[in-house]
């Protein structure tokens, strides 16, 4: 986890309009990687004017960034795409995140919160050590687990974890593809309002390249733009 | 201030930095980032006859000090440009340049023939490294005979200053680019991006759902400058120079090997304030070299 502040003390981050589900494009330190690297805005802290992402090792871009030293400066463009739609949860949402994809939900369930709605959250992992920001969350709602392995929470993915046969009025969703498809499956069967946010590979993350583009009912549509948020209603994963 | 207004068939820019095509959007999403009207102009994406949807995902991958990329002219045709996008584009006051493509010598005929309508669309750029679909897709640029039938064509249609943008991926640029000034091209850009691919060895498949695709930013350099540098020699017209220009040395570069403008691309992803900055340092360049008129740099080399 990375907390940035703004070099000039002037900029306020909540003068900045920022939702949850928005996203930085981060120049890499030391152009460790010749493009930047799209990351989720995790929280922020608008008491400290900080600014949190939580980085995992992907590669050499990711790990350039979770190296940065304490009190370095990072180039970031902020903020980017579109954010999730906070007001169609409904009063009973659930949050559910794989890997480091609970880095946006912590947004949302604070952003949630403050609109008087508690959020469930469901995140899964490999295994106990991959489980992030469990206590973080925990501050918004109660926070469900589920590892691969069982080392943690209940074991096997988590489409399977039991808290899913409770009643939810929508799901959010943010990990990796294989889950967020079986999980838009669930949300389709029982008809439940559905967002799921992309990770297709940027170019430029403003609109100007076109090379992250999802196919959609509305034809191709640039994730970092009309994205990374997505209904799955709008997405065309059942063919 | 150095004088670093020149001139481009009937153009007369303010500066010598534009944008390349299909980096920079429409202009407008760069507008948060950037005065556009500090630009000597911008070239907006490419524009078919028809709607496009392009390649299908993924169309980008990076590479060392580049990226490869197929997005493969995504997007909404020439009448939809006209009637949503050209009046918007209006308010600002740098040149807007129409960068066309097309699959037939009609359908950049038919293309260059709508813009020519268009007030404000002083220019367009030619984008000769389409597959023609009549010679079993072998691109128009990657001939003498090709690339001279569609500037014939375009030159027909349009009145105002033609740039035709030549493919690298030839043997003899000098070649194709005596055949289109034979036709009356106003100017050449050079280069559109050179053919790559890149494995995912691990996976045992490209990266690109199109095996292939189009090699840009600072990998390719050094092999645009040379190009410049060849055809400055061989033409009397104009050239555009572009290719991994990432910083203002590096447009000097060009202007230098005979580049009378330049267009920053791929840049424009990593620093979306590259081109002012760019117009920025080539003033400040000037007055380092006791230069008053960038012309005096245009092709000394
Ligand atoms: C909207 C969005 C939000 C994201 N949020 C986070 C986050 O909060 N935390 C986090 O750790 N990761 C996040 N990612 C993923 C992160 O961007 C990639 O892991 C990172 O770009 C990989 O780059 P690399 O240089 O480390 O690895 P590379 O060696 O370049 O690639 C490793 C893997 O990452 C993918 N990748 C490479 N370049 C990009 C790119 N430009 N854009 C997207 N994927 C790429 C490749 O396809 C490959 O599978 C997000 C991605 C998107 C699109
Ligand atoms: C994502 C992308 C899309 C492009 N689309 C077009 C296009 O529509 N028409 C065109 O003539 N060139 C297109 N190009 C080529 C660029 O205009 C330019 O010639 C090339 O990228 C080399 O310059 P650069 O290294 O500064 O980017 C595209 C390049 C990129 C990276
Ligand atoms: S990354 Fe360039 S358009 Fe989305």
């Amino acid at each position: 986890m990375l907390k940035l502040t703004p070099l000039d003390r002037g900029i306020s981050l909540s003068d900045m309009n920022i939702r949850p589900g928005q996203f930085v494009q981060v120049k890499t330190p030391d152009n460790a990687t010749f493009l930047r690297r799209p990351i989720s805005i995790c929280n922020i802290d608008f008491f400290s004017n900080q600014l949190w992402i939580l980085v995992r090792d992907a590669g050499n871009g990711s790990r350039a960034i979770m190296n940065s030293p304490v009190n370095s400066k990072l180039n970031i463009i902020l903020p980017l795409g579109n954010g999730f739609a906070v007001d169609k949860s409904g009063p009973s949402p659930i949050l559910i995140g794989g890997g480091v994809g609970v880095a946006p939900l912590l947004m949302l369930g604070a952003e949630l919160k403050e609109r008087g709605i508690q959020p469930t959250f469901l995140i899964g992992a490999r295994n106990k050590e991959a489980i992030l920001l469990e206590k973080e969350l925990s501050a918004y709602g109660p926070v469900f687990v589920s590892t691969d392995d069982g080392s943690y929470g209940s074991i096997g993915l988590v489409t399977q974890n039991p808290v899913l046969d409770n009643n939810f009025s929508s799901i959010y969703c943010c990990g990796p593809l294989p889950m967020m498809k079986a999980v838009a499956k669930i949300a389709s069967a029982k008809s439940l309002f559905c967002e799921v946010s992309l990770e297709n590979v940027m170019g430029c993350g403003i609109g100007a390249c076109l090379c992250c583009v999802e196919k959609t009912t509305e034809g191709n549509l640039c994730v970092c733009k009309e994205g990374p948020v997505f209904n799955i209603n709008k997405l065309l994963w059942h063919n | 201030m150095a004088q670093l207004g020149v001139t481009i068939g009937n153009l007369q820019l303010s500066n010598p930095v534009l944008t390349a095509s299909g980096t920079f959007g429409y202009g407008e999403e760069f507008s948060d980032f950037i005065d556009l009207d500090r630009l000597g102009g911008f070239i907006v994406k490419g524009t078919t006859l028809e709607p496009r949807q392009g390649n299908d995902y993924p169309r980008m991958v990076e590479t060392p000090s580049g990226m490869l990329n197929a997005v493969g002219l995504q997007n909404k045709g020439v009448d939809y440009f006209i009637e949503n996008i050209y009046p918007r584009l209006i308010k600002y006051s740098s040149e807007i340049i129409v960068n066309i493509s097309g699959s037939s010598v009609d359908d950049y005929y038919k293309v260059a023939e709508k813009l020519n309508t268009l007030p404000r669309i002083n220019a367009i750029e030619v984008n000769i490294s389409c597959p023609n679909v009549k010679t079993g897709g072998m691109a128009f640029g990657t001939t003498t005979s090709g690339a001279a039938s569609v500037t014939k064509a375009v030159r027909e249609a349009f009145d105002k200053t033609v740039i035709v943008k030549l493919s690298p991926n030839v043997t003899d640029i000098t070649e194709i680019a005596r055949a289109v000034e034979n036709e009356g091209a106003d100017a050449v850009s050079l280069i559109n991006t050179l053919m790559g691919m890149a494995i995912d060895v691990e996976r045992q498949r490209p990266y690109l759902s199109t095996y292939t695709g189009g090699l840009s930013g600072a990998a390719v350099r050094p092999v645009a400058v040379r190009m410049v540098w060849q055809v400055h020699k061989a033409v009397n017209i104009p050239i555009i120079g572009l290719g991994g220009i990432m910083n203002g040395r590096d447009a000097l570069e060009f202007i230098l090997a005979g580049a009378t403008a330049i267009e920053v691309g791929t840049a424009n992803f990593i620093n979306p304030a590259a081109t002012v900055e760019i117009v920025k340092y080539i003033d400040d360049y000037c007055r380092r070299h006791n230069v008053n008129d960038i012309n005096q740099l245009i092709g000394i080399i």
